[in-house]
């Protein structure tokens, strides 16, 4: 959950979101020390080479040594900061392996979840999960209802909160699979350290293991029309025993209708 | 006063109503079109209205250039300027026609083959696409509309890839009598340059006819069709306003215009028509033969 | 001109008296002259930035507090859209055309442009493109509404705005593109004889660049957006899977034009700056070559980086890494021009008139966003930032401290110039802080915002974002009043301004700075003795 005056990323609860992390730090804070010399330089030569001050103009206007020197060292810099960024990329590219297999696809404007196989079954578990009523009443154009009431006990949800979340389970390769129905969402959810787009007639994978239960908040990350606002997204993360039991409740629940959309075949090691 | 101007001075026209013409034409013209596209009953005609415009102003443009090009008002620096002008122009249709042919190969060498479930496309083939295999010509995994045939190669693409080349060097031949004086001659083959243009239109027309009323290949035969039609239609549509330019040029050769040394309408024309030429060759690889 | 010439005196150009055309028509609708042209672009542009800044306004409104207070979401996504197409290429690219077609022929002693009367033009179309777009908001369904990069599958929901955005589009293409010619022709042919390619002023060079990566650039959108014109109305499959096309497809061929967009929106800019600052400095600029080498380098990476706006596409990974790391390349000839600027300054004899500090803001804040741009070039970071507010941020930075505050750098500094007056330093002065303060109010608390998960292009946000939307807010209230401040100033300057000499400013080099203030009419018309102390980078090798 974002917080109020909140300044920076939260180092989330996966290994792909730490690493999300330590990238902008690292980035963030080699910008800070060049800007710091930067326009420290400038700030010192504004104050000191004034005319008002009786500064003389030189008449230099070349110095190889100092040229060569400013471009060698932001290529070493970058070389520095690409070197993690690689590595991170790297890890997050292996989507093998995975102990559940979901399907998400966007629609205008909610999301459907498939648990299309877990340990090696197919599920037959399949939903939509779209805003709460509460923010749904709340946002609509001059409703005089208040935001900051939409609350999940202490946290304040306005807009972040579904009818029903996507129950995962913790410690746990998840796979996703993500498509679309009509037009390009994004399933992003920043506590897991990643976003992916999902586009109609095609299929993008990603991967995620959550070290902690808890329940994460995200929103549809590219524009999809005029509710593209009203499109969030809810994990709930929980031990997998706990999770077992809420699937095989969800499978009796579905019992007699059949799998529809989840192919029988194992899916392909993407 | 034009001959006072001297050698040296470059030639500044004051004023001219034909910019705002083209403007107003252009205006009207899209705005018809938009309107056409959005089935409103004006707009149609409105588009030609605005089209109308469009080549009244070329025609007056062009005139006072003319005019002003025979009176010795342009010294060898505007001639210049109107050479990287064509030049210029000439690359940014290349660049045009870069944007089609990007499209091309990105559907022939990445979505396509990534829907049939090569390369990166494993899961969006195993998930969607079942039974779809990537192949090219194709109209996609829903078979957009419907199942259709290809134009060959080597038939009347192969006649046309002629009747250009053969029209290259032709332009070329009116272009070294036009520099020879030889008038007969310029007239003779730039009036075969048209008539070759004119004859690659004809087999393009067929071609199309037959696309549509027998091998159901349309605009909308999904990615190929797309592609095909896109490429070959603005092709088309630059060899139509290739041909009438040279039409235009052999009429002023016919009442005399051009010179030995003084002809850059007639050389910004025959560019033009390379130009064409490579494009076309471009196509008949990468649309056709492969 | 034979006939004229008895009658109408001005048709005659060898004479240097300041003839301008008398009826309105002749002189403004008719004109062939660089520097009428150059108002009208400028003007044009002034008018857009304020109808672009209204509907900024209006999103700007919406946003300041959580719950949707005044207008619908798809009306919100309008104003997004429309907002960015019209400050785009109605506002930063018009002004830098009007920059170059007032500047470029006096900085190189020419008489006018190459081509005078595509000159007008390319300028008269884009009042009709404007028209045709902004119409769109009258249009029953709307305006486009699916962002500026209209993106398909959404772009293609629209209604009947759908044709007419595209074909606006299509004016402006054709608009930039005689543009970008006529400036090539200009500069590549009409220099004053001993005005070598490496003494020209940067700002000719890096528009000369500029000139090239538009007309590279602009048919690629004309094709992308006919692409998009012939999927909705003419059943082609380019963007749709089912067919064999790919959505992913259209974003490519945009992008390899939006990417080089962005630079074609910033180099002019690095022009001004590079004027303005060696002039109040009193120092030659730094490093003259290697800026033009920089820049060149900048335009060539701008081609082989597009797909960083792709990052979450989906691409394999070795598109992610090559994309990666040709993006972070940028920032080495970007940091040779920011290490430069430094560089002049450095034992220089600085003052500070209004002008230097639009340009010293510009090197710090552009700097900033050129910072958010390298950490968003960071794939496994850009995973979190993309399609937040820290882009929004980025290129706020980049497009209003960067390119709008050059562009109002160079109206102060050549003001004098063109109308003879100066304007009041006092009021620029308070133009300059005014809007130091409340831009960064404006754009800073945006980085906060994305960095704590808020996406873009949503009308309505979790209470969480609410503070530092205020502060936003509150900042983008006092960037709207300073287009009027910016218009009084020089209203006033120009009917009241004290008169400017021929160099106005102390520092100032260039051949611009030799004729007359405000220039005449006609200047040039017999190609300049060109001295070397003339020139701001007389000899190159010194
Ligand atoms: C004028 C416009 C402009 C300019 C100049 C730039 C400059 C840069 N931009 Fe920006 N950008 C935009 C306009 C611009 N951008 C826009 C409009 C978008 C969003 C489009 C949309 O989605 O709507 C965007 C989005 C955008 C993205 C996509 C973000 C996303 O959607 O996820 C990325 C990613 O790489 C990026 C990167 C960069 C980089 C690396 C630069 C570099 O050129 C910056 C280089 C400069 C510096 C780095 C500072 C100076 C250098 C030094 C002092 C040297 C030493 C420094 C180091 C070694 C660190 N930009
Ligand atoms: C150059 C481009 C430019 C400029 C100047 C601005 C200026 C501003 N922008 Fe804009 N903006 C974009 C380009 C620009 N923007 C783009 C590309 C997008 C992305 C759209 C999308 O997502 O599709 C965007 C999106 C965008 C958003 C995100 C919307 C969303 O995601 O839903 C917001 C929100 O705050 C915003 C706000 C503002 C504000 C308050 C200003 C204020 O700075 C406005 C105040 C400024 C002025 C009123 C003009 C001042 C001008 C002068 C003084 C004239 C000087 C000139 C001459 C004399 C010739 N903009
Ligand atoms: Cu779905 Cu945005
Ligand atoms: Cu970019």
């Amino acid at each position: 959950m974002p917080h109020r005056w909140q300044l920076n990323m939260a180092p989330g609860v996966t290994q792909t979101a730490r690493n999300a992390y330590h990238a902008h730090m690292i980035a963030l804070w080699v910008c800070v020390v060049i800007g710091i010399i930067v326009f420290g330089a400038m700030a010192y030569a504004m104050f000191k080479f004034r005319k008002s001050k009786g500064a003389v103009p030189a008449q230099w206007s070349h110095n190889t040594k100092a040229e060569v020197i400013w471009t060698v060292i932001p290529i070493l810099i970058l070389v520095a900061m690409a070197w993690p960024a690689t590595q991170y990329l790297v890890h997050q590219s292996d989507t093998s392996n995975p102990v559940l297999t979901v399907k998400i696809t966007g629609y205008q404007w909610k999301w459907r979840y498939e648990y299309v196989d877990y340990e090696g079954k197919p599920t037959g578990v399949n939903f939509m999960s779209k805003l709460d009523a509460d923010s749904d009443k709340t946002r609509q154009l001059k409703s005089g209802l208040d935001p900051h009431a939409v609350k999940v006990g202490e946290e304040a949800t306005y807009l972040l909160n579904v009818d029903k979340p996507l129950v995962l389970p913790t410690n746990a390769k998840i796979r996703f699979v993500i498509t679309a129905d009509d037009v390009i969402h994004a399933w992003w959810v920043p506590a897991l350290g990643w976003k992916t787009d999902a586009i109609p007639d095609i299929i993008n994978d990603a991967w995620t293991l959550i070290e902690t239960p808890g329940t994460y908040r995200g929103q549809c990350a590219e524009l999809c029309g005029q509710d593209h606002g009203f499109m969030p997204i809810v994990v709930e993360a929980k031990p997998k025993a706990e999770f077992d039991q809420w699937l095989a409740g969800q499978q009796a629940a579905a019992a007699p209708a059949v799998p529809t959309a989840a192919p029988a075949a194992a899916a392909p090691q993407g | 006063m034009a001959t006072a101007q001297g050698n040296n001075v470059y030639y500044v026209p004051h004023g001219s109503k034909w910019p705002a013409v083209g403007t107003i034409g252009l205006f009207v013209t899209m705005i018809g079109a938009a309107n056409w596209l959005n089935e409103v009953s004006w707009g149609k005609p409105m588009f030609y209205v605005g089209v109308a415009t469009l080549l009244f102003m070329m025609w007056g443009w062009f005139g006072d250039v003319i005019r002003e090009s025979i009176k010795g008002m342009y010294n060898k620096q505007v001639d210049t300027s109107f050479r990287m002008g064509m030049m210029w122009f000439i690359f940014s249709e290349i660049m045009f026609f870069a944007a089609f042919f990007g499209a091309l190969f990105y559907a022939r060498m990445y979505s396509v083959p990534w829907l049939g479930g090569e390369g990166d496309g494993a899961l969006t083939n195993f998930y969607l696409h079942q039974g779809y295999a990537p192949a090219w010509p194709t109209n996609g995994p829903d078979a957009v509309g419907g199942s259709f045939q290809t134009i060959p190669a080597w038939g009347v693409p192969l006649l046309n890839t002629l009747i250009l080349l053969t029209s290259g060097v032709t332009i070329t031949i009116a272009h070294h009598a036009l520099r020879a004086g030889h008038r007969l001659q310029l007239l003779v083959f730039l009036g075969l340059t048209v008539l070759l243009g004119g004859i690659f239109l004809f087999y393009q027309a067929e071609e199309y006819i037959e696309a549509y009323q027998h091998l159901n290949l349309t605009l909308g035969s999904g990615v190929y069709g797309s592609t095909f039609f896109m490429l070959t239609g603005f092709h088309g549509l630059h060899v139509t306003l290739g041909t009438i330019m040279l039409a235009v040029i052999w009429f002023r050769c016919l009442k005399g215009h051009f010179t030995k040394d003084n002809h850059f309408g007639f050389e910004a024309v025959a560019w033009y028509w390379h130009f064409v030429d490579v494009v076309w060759l471009g196509l008949f690889m990468f649309v056709y033969v492969l | 001109m034979a006939t004229h010439a008895a009658t109408d005196h001005h048709a005659d150009h060898h004479d240097d008296h300041d003839h301008k055309p008398a009826g309105f028509w002749d002189r403004w609708v008719f004109t062939t002259n660089h520097k009428d042209i150059g108002t009208l672009y400028l003007v044009f542009a002034f008018v857009m930035f304020c109808i672009g800044g209204a509907m900024s306004g209006v999103i700007r409104a919406e946003l300041m507090s959580p719950g949707l207070q005044f207008v619908e979401p798809y009306f919100f996504n309008q104003m997004t859209t429309v907002h960015a197409l019209v400050m785009i290429f109605g506002g930063v690219m018009p002004a830098f055309v009007g920059l170059g077609n007032w500047m470029i022929p006096l900085q190189i002693g020419a008489p006018d442009m190459a081509l005078p009367r595509m000159n007008n033009w390319s300028f008269w179309i884009m009042p009709f493109a404007f028209t045709v777009l902004l119409l769109t908001l009258f249009l029953p369904g709307g305006a486009p509404a699916g962002g500026w990069t209209l993106y398909p599958p959404l772009s293609l929901q629209g209604g009947s705005a759908v044709a007419f955005a595209i074909f606006a589009i299509h004016m402006m293409g054709i608009s930039s593109i005689m543009g970008a010619i006529n400036i090539i022709a200009t500069i590549l042919n009409m220099r004053a004889p001993g005005m070598d390619l490496l003494k020209m002023p940067l700002f000719v060079w890096t528009w000369l660049i500029t000139a090239f990566l538009l007309i590279a650039v602009m048919p690629v959108l004309a094709g992308a957006v006919t692409m998009l014109l012939t999927d909705k109305f003419f059943g082609t499959s380019f963007f749709n899977a089912a067919g064999g096309g790919d959505p992913v497809m259209f974003q490519h061929i945009f992008w390899f034009f939006g990417h080089p967009e962005v630079y074609i929106m910033i180099l002019p800019a690095f022009g001004v700056v590079s004027e303005i600052i060696p002039t109040f400095a009193r120092k030659p600029l730094f490093g003259y070559q290697a800026m033009v080498y920089a820049t060149a380098s900048i335009a060539f990476l701008s081609f082989i980086v597009w797909a960083h706006h792709m990052f979450t596409v989906g691409m394999p990974l070795g598109g992610e890494l090559f994309f990666m790391y040709a993006t972070m390349m940028i920032a080495v000839p970007t940091g040779v021009k920011v290490f430069n600027w430094v560089s002049t300054m450095w034992k220089g004899s600085m003052t500070f008139e209004t002008p230097m500090l639009w340009a010293i803001g510009f090197v710090i804040l552009f700097t900033i966003g050129g910072f958010s741009g390298l950490m968003l070039a960071i794939v496994p970071a850009d995973f979190q930032y993309h399609d937040t507010y820290f882009v929004v941020a980025h290129f706020h930075y980049v497009l209003v401290t960067g390119a709008l505050f050059s562009i109002i750098a160079a109206v102060y500094y050549w003001f004098p110039k063109w109308t003879g007056r100066h304007y009041s330093e006092k009021w620029g002065k308070f133009h300059f802080w005014w809007t130091i303060v409340f831009v960064n109010l404006l754009f800073f608390p945006q980085h906060f915002l994305g960095l704590a998960g808020m996406p873009r292009r949503i009308p309505d946000y979790n209470v969480a974002f609410a503070d530092w939307n205020l502060i936003s807010s509150i900042g983008a209230f006092g960037m709207l009043c300073t287009p009027v401040f910016m218009f009084l100033i020089l209203w006033h300057a120009k009917k009241h301004g004290p008169k400017a000499t021929t160099q106005v400013w102390e520092g100032a080099h260039g051949l611009e700075w030799t004729v007359p203030s405000p220039a005449p009419h006609h200047t040039f018309t017999t190609p300049p003795v060109i001295r070397a102390s003339d020139l701001a980078h007389g000899d190159p090798t010194h």
